[in-house]
């Protein structure tokens, strides 16, 4: 039930965004459709904390805000090498274990890990992402961990100590 | 072409009867440009990365991630221009949805090559030097 009112807010929200009409016709399509779209979530029984990931939307944010710092840090390094003219460049493949036992918090690590220049998560497997980075300095195991942790604290969960 | 959007955004501003200038307006154009700017950078970054990097794997970085930060800094860029309207709400989305998908169609390729068998280039890369004489 609380999902499926966080849902109808979401929604709600989306709508007028991207309609910015407030005519009674237009805003009873709105109701019309969200209630569809709720009702229809409902029958499938998908209405949980994976599908409405909202509940934590404020970590999310500041999950974000941490994640477009490393972005714009590892895109200074890449662009730095691709640009000097010798192009040192030292690709390596390495394996990141991961022990998220929850689908969202993997796809937003993997996510985190291809966000962040240098390194594209190549191959999901059940126990480990395997990863392809561009410079060796930045396959080191300690930063995946740190990122790991925080994308799984972002959408409300706790990464489990190995 | 930035000094002349600058002017043009505060020439705008300042159509009232006394001469002020609009520093507000100065700031937010200085602004978007300043952020428009830094994302053709990364954009031209980028598509020089893939012209010079060695091989499959590498330009996918170069090509995915360095045009990514520079379609989100053009984003930034309009947003700042369009101000609190409904305009730059939209570009908001689009920014966030920018943010979801873009890594997982770099995803998406480099886990096709990887399962097509496409060994990637592993090890140290330099190069090849101007004279040819470089391996």
């Amino acid at each position: 039930m609380r999902f499926a009112f966080i849902l109808a807010i979401m929604m709600t929200v989306t709508w007028l965004t991207l309609s910015g009409y407030f005519i009674p016709l237009i805003l009873t399509f709105g109701v019309i459709s969200i209630a569809i779209v709720v009702w229809m979530c409902a029958r499938m029984r998908i209405l949980d904390g994976e599908t409405v990931p909202y509940l934590s939307s404020l970590q999310t944010v500041s999950y974000f805000v941490w994640l477009f710092v490393e972005i714009v840090k590892a895109n200074v390094q890449v662009v730095k090498a691709v640009l000097s003219p010798d192009m040192e460049v030292s690709p390596t493949l390495v394996k990141i274990p991961i022990n998220s036992e929850v689908d969202i918090a993997e796809t937003m690590f993997a996510n985190s890990i291809t966000l962040t220049p240098g390194t594209v998560a190549v191959d999901m497997q059940p126990d480990h992402i395997l990863v392809h980075a561009l410079l060796e300095e930045m396959s080191a195991p300690e930063d995946f961990k740190e990122m790991g942790e925080r994308s799984a604290w972002a959408v409300g969960f706790k990464a489990e100590e190995s | 072409m930035m000094l002349s959007v600058i002017l043009a955004a505060a020439a705008a501003a300042e159509q009232g009867a006394s001469f002020t200038f609009d520093w507000f307006g100065f700031l937010r154009a200085f602004l978007s440009c300043l952020s428009i700017l830094a994302g053709l950078f990364f954009v031209l970054a980028g598509t020089l990365g893939v012209l010079r990097l060695p091989d499959f794997y590498t330009r996918l970085h170069a090509a995915g991630m360095t045009d990514t930060l520079g379609a989100e800094l053009i984003l930034l860029g309009l947003i700042i221009q369009s101000g609190f309207t409904q305009v730059s709400l939209k570009l908001l989305l689009v920014a966030f949805f920018l943010l979801i998908t873009s890594p997982t169609a770099t995803h998406a390729i480099a886990n096709a090559a990887h399962k097509a068998g496409l060994a990637p280039k592993l090890g140290k890369y330099k190069a090849p030097s101007l004279d040819g004489d470089a391996s």
